[in-house]
């Protein structure tokens, strides 16, 4: 970080950061990620309490899979998702031949890469939280009379609000930081699917003054969001 | 079950109770005690008559309560006390038979009835009272009403008018981990009142707190489960608690119901020796003879005067099994065979152990029959027993129970 910060070509930032490329692949990189945790927290919340609380056989299975791209490279997922939902893959075929829809190579494309890398980040914090909470208190809920919504709603969640925060933070993060499975699944396209650290490897190659430029501005929004974080955990 | 309510009206104080309030012979099919019928059509309070398997674990109940009545669930660890609550309250289901409250079956698997904890209007108090930590007592006490459907404002107002009633309102705004043991167990009562329950559970309410404390609360508790108006169940392994705070009680062994009525009574008649040991008698089984003595199952013979001639008739009829309770304090010890004495009860044993309780000595005799017998500490001195020593022991026949065996 400080070969970064020593590296960096001071005078000419704004010149280099007003670049009409470089200011959409920060944009781009910064909606897809928080698009990808939204989806996680969609899907993963409730898988992450199917995982802590369902105990029937099969359960091993679901959080081996689910947990699988917490140590898979980036990109063997990303070619596992091209033959999953390519043209021709699996899925894909259907999605194309029903409803016209492609993902790869495409803004949605570059969210499904991430939230597929992304997402066992925020299941694995949230179905630890579930895990480690008192069952006991779920209980008591229904017998005041809530339905399994309703305790979800106002018991579980609330309790493991700062698990969930965290796995948030966790999620969005490895989402913006996201390379390997999003340049095997959704190409690196400038202005639609190159997010910033595929811009930031393209720079590289063609103006590492660039590249360092951009970098510094990922680790910024790390910082800057890190900060926000540490303020709201002391303050709760 | 009209005999029931009757029955708590009265004070049941010295005088013997008539037979028909004994809880014995339900081994055999015992018809007229359990006010249980197979179709219980317009009968209040709480019917239950079924059968719960866990794994290797097998709890069978019959039991009725009666509106305004406090049942006391008595027995040892892992008795199935905690089953049996958990069933009621819906979080468990029962295997086989048929659990109603008033007019509504709450869980019946033969007619595939079961409600859902929430979908029972039942309150649950738990031994850990699991208060939400995440909100203010106000809030704990304002979430039934909640889930049942009022809005933020009306909720609160109910949770008001309870956390008024058992006098917390001090403690409105504070956050459960700021309560103290006695505190959080009252918030956890009205918390499970404010959901207007017809059925209150209690999981041993007053275990976790300290002696002081479970002082004041005993008769405070007593009090609200008065004010409650509907059938009550009470769980314990405290005998004290049992006695002060509930109308009957229920023993509960090894999943089965041992001994049933007012708890007075279950004091004074224990069924098991787990009974005898809680309420601090020593309990003999043995064989009533025809010259009024009984002989003991593990030798000795023991006399009792007068003996209660209902009893007896009903034992001699049956097998002639009967139960001896006597009191420790109603034994005395001497260094050598009491000669003097009018006492028909006397026998010798050698000293097993002395333990000091509050205000006397507790010393356990092994013999013919074994027994625990009180004395004062100068007495103790007097004889200077020890381990071994050999004493002679006696009971005044007027001081010992003679009952029909239950089995």
């Amino acid at each position: 970080m400080i070969a970064l910060l020593i590296r960096t070509p001071w005078r000419g930032l704004d010149r280099l950061l007003s670049d009409h490329e470089a200011l959409t692949a920060l944009r781009l990189s910064i909606e897809c990620a928080s698009a990808a945790t939204i989806i996680s927290l969609v899907l993963g919340v409730p898988l992450a309490w199917v995982l802590a609380r369902v105990t029937v056989p099969g359960m091993a299975m679901l959080r081996a899979v689910v947990t699988l791209p917490l140590v898979l490279p980036p990109v063997v997922g990303g070619v596992a998702l091209l033959l999953a939902f390519g043209r021709s893959g699996l899925l894909g075929r259907e999605l194309d031949g029903f409803f016209g829809i492609t993902l790869p190579f495409t803004v949605p494309g570059v969210i499904t890469a991430e939230t597929f890398v992304a997402m066992p980040f925020l299941v694995v914090a949230v179905e630890g939280a579930i895990k480690s909470g008192d069952p006991g208190l779920e209980e008591a809920a229904a017998t005041l009379g809530a339905s399994r919504v309703t305790v979800f709603r106002r018991v579980t969640l609330p309790l493991i609000a700062p698990s969930l925060l965290a796995g948030s933070v966790l999620c969005w993060a490895r989402a913006l930081g996201e390379f390997g499975a999003t340049i095997t699944f959704a190409g690196n396209f400038p202005g639609t699917t190159q997010t910033m650290p595929l811009a930031v490897y393209n720079a590289l190659e063609t103006d590492p003054e660039a590249a360092i430029a951009l970098s510094l501005v990922l680790l910024l929004v790390a910082a800057v969001v890190l900060a926000a974080l540490r303020d709201r955990w002391l303050r709760a | 079950m009209i005999d029931g309510v009757h029955r708590r009206a009265q004070p049941i104080g010295g005088g013997s109770p008539g037979p028909a309030e004994l809880p014995i012979g339900r081994g055999s099919p015992g018809p007229a005690e359990l006010p249980i019928t197979p179709e219980p059509a317009a009968v209040a309070g709480l019917e239950m008559h079924a059968a719960i398997v866990r794994e290797t674990f097998r709890l069978e109940v019959k039991c009725a309560v009666p509106p305004g009545e406090v049942l006391g669930v008595l027995g040892p660890n892992g008795a199935g006390k905690t089953t049996l609550l958990r069933t009621l309250a819906g979080l468990g289901a029962v295997t086989s038979g048929r659990v109603a409250l008033d007019d509504q079956v709450l869980d019946d698997p033969a007619a595939g009835v079961f409600l859902r904890p929430e979908q029972r209007p039942v309150g649950v108090v738990f031994q850990d009272y699991r208060l939400f930590p995440h909100l203010s007592v106000l809030d704990n006490v304002a979430f039934a009403p909640r889930s049942r459907g009022a809005g933020r404002r009306a909720a609160r107002k109910r949770a008001e008018h309870w956390l008024e009633r058992l006098e917390l309102s001090a403690l409105a705004g504070r956050r459960p981990v700021e309560l103290s043991g006695g505190q959080a167990q009252r918030v956890a009562l009205a918390r499970a009142l404010a959901a207007e329950p017809r059925l209150l559970l209690l999981d041993e309410p007053l275990a976790a707190l300290d002696a002081h404390s479970k002082l004041d609360l005993r008769t405070d508790l007593r009090r609200h489960l008065k004010g409650f108006g509907g059938p009550s169940l009470l769980v314990t392994h405290d005998p004290i608690e049992a006695m002060i705070m509930t109308d009957r009680v229920l023993v509960i062994e090894n999943g089965k119901v041992v001994q049933q009525g007012a708890p007075e009574l279950v004091a004074r008649r224990p069924a098991t020796q787990y009974v005898a040991r809680l309420v601090g008698l020593n309990l003999y089984a043995g064989s009533l003879r025809a010259s009024g003595v009984v002989e003991l199952d593990g030798g000795g013979v023991i006399a009792a005067n007068p003996l209660d001639q209902r009893d007896v008739s009903t034992a001699v009829a049956a097998s002639g099994r009967v139960l001896v309770a006597v009191r420790p304090s109603a034994i005395a010890l001497h260094a050598a065979r009491p000669e003097h004495l009018s006492s028909r009860n006397v026998w010798s044993g050698s000293v097993a152990g002395v333990e000091t309780l509050a205000d006397r000595v507790r010393v356990q005799v092994a013999g013919a029959p074994p027994a625990l017998v009180d004395i004062t500490a100068a007495a103790l001195a007097e004889l200077s027993l020890t381990a071994g020593t050999t004493v002679w022991l006696s009971a005044k026949a007027t001081e010992v129970e003679v009952y029909p065996h239950p089995d």
